[in-house]
Formats: structure tokens, C-alpha cells, sequence
């Protein structure tokens, strides 16, 4: 029969009674346990909460459970390789992690990328974020007992996810960005797909605003619940919907335009309440900023080559193999070796749904990444939960949780 | 590089005698770790550097001296500047005093880096694993720590790679 183990770690205790009370020693508040498993932290999140009766004292967030190594692992893959893994992180996000990892692996070794590959991008990231959005809305309002939001939302969702598909072959893991362009083209019946999910999508932001905007259960749930004042924002770093709901109107895709955002007219959307309610509203208007941005891109979307010609980082197409030397030889560099990269270190950062999605990108004169750093979002955001959650039901916490709009796989990475 | 960007490194530089490196518009300023929390605190207070964008740590193993660089990225939302700070540590398992008290946002990226790479932080309110569980052994993100794979197992070396393997057991 094995042997249970009853020692207990000194060193482990001491941890965990400095990270609480001294009430909850004494036991006059109570500690419980809320996840990893548990449908309302919106994957695997422990937090170890404090409980004055049914109040929020204090929210310990425990995180790791997702931890897979993309970083370690993306050391020891080419440039080119190591595009896949990034669709790893942010899995509602997938096509801006390539943007951002493509970004950066470009500006490293200086690579151009064409207009009609920058506009494809921008319409995919655009129509990425919505559906990011989406799936915000609909488990946020699900996590306050509105069912049907849920499933309305997911309907929309599902469009973004065929048009997905219908570039790259795949719904949700699309490797679809590459160092220098596009993996290819879009497909004749792209421009169809994407202007009928725009002729109707819209109406359908109505729809959802019907649901929640006025209705008088959801106000009670949001308003005034997590307010978080423009300084904290700030202080602690929280970036995205959450910082323009504060009060500030910062937006990369607008302060430091990348892939021709400076082309496209758009408003950044901001309130000044902080609380759970400005923060829906923000994102709501999100959606519908970025439907414009895709009708603007669409309409003038340039036709030309999707990937660079620098033969030296990107591969000659399958038709000049036939009957060129250098094209095979390059073909066969690319493929075994891949392109180096300088000896240097490059921040390159895009908003994401969730916020400031950032990577730090360093070469040493070889054809892998040396050091590659993930700025996500969500564990940025996720820092502030303890702020938010101070005073507030658990029932709020779960609003809390949703507001935010964290994605496990972002923040354990 | 930006007028107050300008303004603010050649503040650094004069202040801590650092030295900066420019590469591909991007300026790092390197400095000392016991300048750190002196510099952080100047960025925020005077030049308006309002929010941490990002802590991370680099490993140059084998090197020595130094075997790690500790990288900030700081950004103004006044200014729209982005300034990245770098600090040399010798050593394999050196320390450096925490920015916790300036940029409270520091406390799980330097948890992490912790974690990650092995590096101390003096002053740190909760230093703690973060990401991987409380008793791993080794800091993962180091370059002399190995990816780790199965080792692959032929007629010829069975045996050897038999013995050393690491079978679960009851």
C-alpha cells in the first residue's frame, strides 16, 4: 500500500499565510477555492478567494495551469516554423498573433510586405476581432444568466469562423500570416463572404443591444461593479477596451498605426464610468467600428502579389521550380535552414480584442528566434482582478471574470 | 527618435552615465542594477513614462559576464514614446532590486522572470513560482536547461538509455 504523505512544507505554509489575513488565520473570514475548473473563470483559473459572509476581501489569482512553453519551443523552430505555435496563445485571437509575430520577424530582418497582403490582413484582423468580441458577449451575458445572447452570438460567430476557413483551410488554428505576406491568396468567393457578413451583421449588433443595453437585470449586474479610475488603469497596465472605458482614448491601431491603419477612418470609443457596464458598451462600439474598417478596406482592397519577392526569406512558387536553378536552391535554403536573422532585439506591438499584444523579438545572426517574449494582454489585465473584485459579491466576481476578457491560453502562454 | 524620447535618454545618460544602442528605430539605454529603480522613478516622474509595458529577461549562457539582460519596456501614453531599458547581470543566479514600488504591474512580470530564469529580486513583495508548479526544479527558459524529449531507443543503446530512463513508478 502506498504511504500517505502527511508532512507539510514549512516553507509552503509560510507562503500561503503571508499571502492571506490575519483574519482568515483566525478564522473569522473564510478562504474557498473557486476553479481551475469552474465554468465562469472561462477556462483553467484558480483563485483562492477570501470571504467576509458572502464579500470579496480578497482574490488570490493562482495561474499556470495552461503553461504549454510556446517560448521555449518557438527558440527551436525557424522563423517560418514557429508561426503555428503562436496560434496557440490567444486562441480567440489567432489571425492577430500571427499579425504581430509576422510583424516582428519582419522589422527584425527589414522585409516588405505588399499593399494587397497589408489590406487582406487588416480585413482578417478586423473580422477576428469581432468574433473575439463575440465570444466575449455571449459568455460574459451567459455568466449573468442571459442564455439566449449566447447562442445569437455564436450564429455570427460561425460566419467569421467559414470565411477563417475558407482562406486557410482552418476554423480557429490558421497560420494563415507569414513572414513576408499571406500563406497565399484568398479565394474568389472571399470578397461575397465577407461583404454578406457585412450587410448583416450590423443589424445583428442591434439585436444583441436590445438583449442588454436597456434590460434592467443586466444593468443591476454591471453598473457600478468593478470601476477602475483612469490612474490605476495606468499604473497597473491594463490596455484595451478596459483602458478606454476609463477614460482614455488609446488605441495602437491608431497612436502607432502598423499594415496601413492609417488609411481607414475610424473612431476610437471611450466612456468614463470604468465599470463593468462602460466596458460593454466600449466593445459593443468596437464591433462596430471595426464592421467599418472592413467595408473600407474591402472596397479599396488592391490587387497584386500577396507575399514578398525577397527570395531570401520568402519561397519562389511551386511554378518557377521547374525551370530555375536558383529558385529550387533557394526553395531547398528555406525550407532545411531558413533565413537568418540580425543581431539585435525588436518590441513590436498591435491591439488585440483583449488589449496591447506585444512581442519582444531578439536575433543573433542565426535562423531561429534566440529569444522571443510574449506581451499578452491578458495577463496584463488579469493583474488587476484583486483591485476590481475588493468589496464586490462572488456573484460580481463572476462579471468581474467575464469583464475583463481573459483567455487562459494568453495569459498562461 | 521622437523630441522627448531625446530629451529623456539624454537625461539618462547624463544622470547615470549610461550607454545606448539604437537598432532599427529602437532605443535601449543600458544600465546598472542598482540605477534601476532611481531611473524608473525619473521616467515616471519627469518625463511622463506612465506604464510598464513589459519585463522580460535574456539569457546569454554560456557567457559569463554578463550571462543575463533584464529588459523594460516603459511608454508614455502623454508623449507616445516607447523606451526600453536594459540591465547587464553577471553570474548564475544574480539579483536585482525590484521596480515593484514604482510600476506596481512589475510584481508578476518579475515573478515570472523569477520563475523563467532563476533571477532574484530584492524587495519583492511575493516572490513566488508563477507559471510553473511550486516544486519544479530549474528555471526553464534558461538556455542550458534542454527542451527535453524521448530519447529515442535502438538495439545498440537500449541498455544505456534503459537504465537512466525514468520509469513511473507506484
Amino acid at each position: 500500500m502506498p504511504q500517505i504523505n502527511t508532512h507539510i512544507d514549512e516553507s509552503m505554509l509560510d507562503g500561503f499565510t503571508r499571502l492571506v489575513t490575519q483574519e482568515a488565520i483566525e478564522g473569522k473570514t473564510m478562504l474557498l477555492n473557486m476553479g481551475p475548473q469552474h465554468p465562469s473563470t472561462h477556462g483553467v483559473l484558480r483563485l483562492l478567494l477570501e470571504l467576509d459572509g458572502e464579500f470579496v476581501v480578497n482574490v488570490i489569482p493562482d495561474i499556470g495551469f495552461l503553461h504549454t512553453g510556446v517560448e521555449k519551443h518557438m527558440e527551436y523552430k525557424t522563423f517560418e516554423k514557429a508561426v503555428v505555435m503562436t496560434d496557440r496563445l490567444d486562441y480567440l485571437n489567432n489571425i492577430g498573433n500571427n499579425l504581430v509575430y509576422c510583424l516582428a520577424v519582419e522589422k527584425l530582418v527589414d522585409l516588405d510586405v505588399p499593399p494587397r497582403a497589408q489590406a487582406i490582413r487588416v480585413i482578417l484582423t478586423e473580422l477576428q476581432r469581432i468574433a473575439s468580441h463575440l465570444v466575449w458577449l455571449g459568455t460574459h451575458a451567459l455568466d449573468l444568466a442571459a442564455m439566449s445572447v449566447f447562442l445569437y452570438c455564436f450564429r455570427e460567430r460561425e460566419m467569421i469562423l467559414d470565411i477563417m476557413e475558407m482562406c486557410s483551410g482552418q476554423r480557429m488554428m490558421t497560420s494563415y500570416f507569414r513572414p513576408g505576406g499571406l500563406w497565399r491568396d484568398v479565394p474568389v468567393e472571399f470578397e461575397d463572404a465577407v461583404r454578406q457578413f457585412l450587410r448583416i451583421f450590423p443589424a445583428r449588433i442591434d439585436e444583441y443591444e436590445a438583449l442588454l443595453t436597456k434590460n434592467p437585470l443586466f444593468i443591476e449586474r454591471t453598473k457600478h461593479i468593478g470601476v477602475l479610475s483612469a490612474e490605476d488603469a495606468m499604473r497597473w497596465g491594463v490596455t484595451g477596451p478596459s483602458l478606454r472605458a476609463s477614460g482614455i482614448a488609446h488605441d495602437l491601431r491608431k497612436v502607432r498605426p502598423y499594415s496601413g491603419y492609417e488609411q481607414y477612418d475610424f473612431d476610437i470609443p471611450t466612456h468614463t464610468d470604468g465599470d463593468t457596464y462602460a466596458r460593454y458598451l466600449v466593445r459593443m462600439e468596437e464591433m462596430r467600428q471595426s464592421v467599418r474598417i472592413v467595408q473600407q478596406a474591402l472596397d479599396k482592397l488592391p490587387y497584386g502579389p500577396t507575399r514578398s519577392n525577397n527570395r531570401k526569406f520568402v519561397p519562389p512558387p511551386r511554378s518557377e521550380l521547374g525551370h530555375s536553378m536558383e529558385a529550387v536552391i533557394h526553395h531547398f535554403k528555406l525550407f532545411t535552414e531558413g533565413f537568418p536573422a540580425p543581431k539585435g532585439a525588436v518590441y513590436v506591438a498591435v491591439e488585440s480584442p483583449r488589449g496591447e499584444l506585444g512581442v519582444y523579438l531578439e536575433g543573433d545572426g542565426g535562423p531561429k528566434p534566440y529569444r522571443i517574449h510574449w506581451r499578452t494582454p491578458s495577463f496584463a489585465n488579469l493583474q488587476v482582478l484583486k483591485l476590481l473584485a475588493k468589496g464586490h459579491l462572488v456573484a460580481d466576481l463572476v462579471a468581474l471574470i467575464g469583464t475583463i476578457d481573459i483567455v487562459l491560453g494568453d495569459v498562461d502562454r | 527618435m521622437g523630441e522627448h524620447l531625446h530629451k529623456a535618454v539624454q537625461a539618462l545618460q547624463e544622470r547615470f552615465n549610461a550607454t545606448v544602442s539604437e537598432f532599427r528605430d529602437e532605443v535601449s539605454v543600458f544600465l546598472l542594477p542598482d540605477q534601476i529603480v532611481e531611473a524608473c522613478k525619473a521616467l515616471r516622474d519627469e518625463f511622463e513614462f506612465e506604464m510598464l509595458e513589459d519585463e522580460t529577461a535574456v539569457d546569454y549562457w554560456p557567457e559569463e559576464t554578463p550571462r543575463f539582460h533584464i529588459v523594460y519596456h516603459i511608454y508614455s501614453y502623454k508623449h507616445n514614446e516607447r523606451i526600453c531599458l536594459r540591465v547587464p547581470l553577471n553570474g548564475n543566479s544574480p539579483s536585482i532590486p525590484t521596480i515593484e514600488g514604482v510600476y506596481p504591474n512589475a510584481n508578476w512580470y518579475e515573478r515570472e522572470v523569477w520563475d523563467m530564469f532563476g533571477i532574484h529580486y530584492e524587495g519583492h513583495s511575493d516572490l513566488r513560482r508563477i507559471l510553473m508548479p511550486h516544486d519544479w526544479e530549474g528555471h526553464p527558459l534558461r538556455k542550458d536547461y534542454p527542451l527535453g524529449h524521448e530519447e529515442i531507443m535502438f538495439s545498440f543503446n537500449f541498455d544505456e538509455i534503459n537504465a537512466r530512463k525514468r520509469y513511473a513508478t507506484e
